[in-house]
């Protein structure tokens, strides 16, 4: 097929944002779900009911109208405008943020109860307890249902095209196409490869570290994370 | 310019909402495209080795790409076959085909969650192939899934204003329409919000309330 160097050298010129965007989102994401998450798990109820409004209220909104709100709505609110990976890295790690805040809650209930009355027994400070005997062995957990958020977070930074970050959907869809519009098949079966090539990728290496944080808990991985994501984060 | 005009929000909401009827729209055309090519996909994946290895392909190249993507494809690439479709058309094709991949996992988990006692009876009776799925497997498959594909509507439903990229005039489209003419995007927006809050969050309670029920009798 002809234009196929053309194609991909603009289509990589889009890549390095495409992948800051995802490894900031991913970043920002882990830290909101662990922090948001163990506030759902917190014995205050203030602080409970904060993250719970943060949890609902970004999984309840559509992340389309987020990334507007931030881009449009915020610098009237607050007189300035964020550079706009850096908004869209906060968008991004926000919305999944609050997916991910469930699966951490989720993976720190299922530690046996016996583990946390063990370490009661042993005298370990609430500190210990969670650093080193819960968290541990949720994480493994974690692992399979974070590969399919990080997925969907790689899936949500095309979304970024709206605002006028030029990763690779639209490299595609504003230079490409205008130009080449017959081979419109062409590239976008290319960018649709370079996505799953990149998806590919994130479940690499989630697998792996899945591998490490059960090794050190003295476990395999579970028959679960060998079977294949399962796609979408679920409303 | 003070930051929220009450009168101004009052003044777009009919705009919105004729907005919210597209997006409404869309989700649920998406869904029921979604619902029975899913059950096709799914059926077909239970078929002879190589039909499984195609579907499975097909299934997983569909979910690990980005929907937007998809959208773009099915727009510029449609016509090149000579093929044209309102954008609306074109934006509920996209949202069904995704989500049907998405569908088809849900309905597997449930028909292989029937036991094998009952695919042996349909074998001792011997049933028609038919009325092995109609009569005897989907029945008891398909209840249990509710839940799980009602998730997916809300969720398909909070990613029907990427069709704003072809230009659907959903909900967000007509929040830019009427931020652009009059710069205040603070209203128009936080109403947007506001609007997808008020209907996924109940619905998404409801499932809730529904995964419970339907969790009692196992």
């Amino acid at each position: 097929m002809d234009n196929l160097g053309t194609f991909l050298s603009v289509l990589s010129q889009g890549l390095p944002f495409t992948i800051i965007a995802t490894v900031g989102g991913i970043l920002l994401t882990i830290v909101l779900s662990f922090v948001a998450g163990l506030a759902l798990l917190s014995s205050s109820k203030t602080v409970r009911v904060i993250s719970r409004i943060y949890v609902e209220g970004l999984r309840g909104t559509s992340e389309v109208v987020q990334l507007f709100w931030i881009f449009f709505a915020l610098p009237v609110l607050v007189g300035f405008q964020i550079v706009p990976i850096w908004a869209g890295i906060l968008v991004l790690g926000l919305n999944h943020g609050a997916y991910g805040a469930e699966i951490v809650r989720g993976a720190v209930q299922s530690v046996p109860r016996a583990q946390v009355e063990g370490a009661i027994a042993l005298n370990l400070t609430p500190g210990q307890r969670m650093r080193r005997v819960v968290l541990p062995q949720a994480v493994v957990e974690m692992m399979p249902p974070f590969n399919n958020l990080f997925i969907q977070l790689l899936k949500s930074t095309s979304l970024l095209s709206f605002v006028s970050i030029n990763e690779i959907t639209r490299q595609a869809q504003q230079v490409l196409v205008p130009r080449f519009n017959p081979q419109a098949f062409e590239i976008f079966l290319l960018l649709l490869v370079m996505y799953l090539i990149l998806s590919l990728v994130i479940t690499a290496i989630m697998r792996t570290l899945e591998r490490v944080a059960a090794a050190r808990v003295g476990r395999r991985p579970s028959a679960r994370s060998r079977r294949q994501a399962t796609g979408a984060g679920v409303a | 310019m003070n930051v929220w005009d009450w009168s101004f929000a009052a003044q777009i909401l009919p705009a919105l909402l004729d907005g919210l009827r597209i997006t409404l729209i869309a989700t649920v055309l998406g869904s029921l495209i979604a619902f029975v090519l899913g059950l096709v996909l799914a059926i077909l994946g239970r078929g002879p080795t190589p039909v499984r290895i195609v579907v499975r392909a097909i299934v997983e190249f569909i979910r690990s790409t980005p929907l937007l993507v998809q959208v773009y494809f099915l727009f510029f690439v449609l016509p090149t076959f000579g093929v044209v479709l309102p954008a609306l058309t074109v934006g509920v094709l996209a949202l069904g085909v995704h989500y049907a991949t998405y569908t088809s996992e849900v309905y597997r988990a449930g028909i292989d969650a029937v036991p094998r006692g009952q695919w042996e009876a349909t074998t001792a009776l011997s049933l028609p192939r038919m009325r092995v799925w109609t009569g005897v497997v989907l029945p008891q498959a398909i209840p249990r899934v509710l839940p799980a594909l009602g998730n997916y509507v809300i969720s398909m439903f909070k990613e029907t204003p990427l069709l704003i990229g072809i230009g659907v005039y959903d909900i967000v489209g007509q929040v830019r329409e009427v931020g652009g003419q009059s710069f205040r995007y603070v209203e128009a927006y936080t109403l947007a919000g506001l609007l997808f809050l008020l209907l996924s969050y109940p619905a998404s309670l409801a499932v809730r309330r529904l995964e419970r029920r339907s969790a009692v009798p196992r």
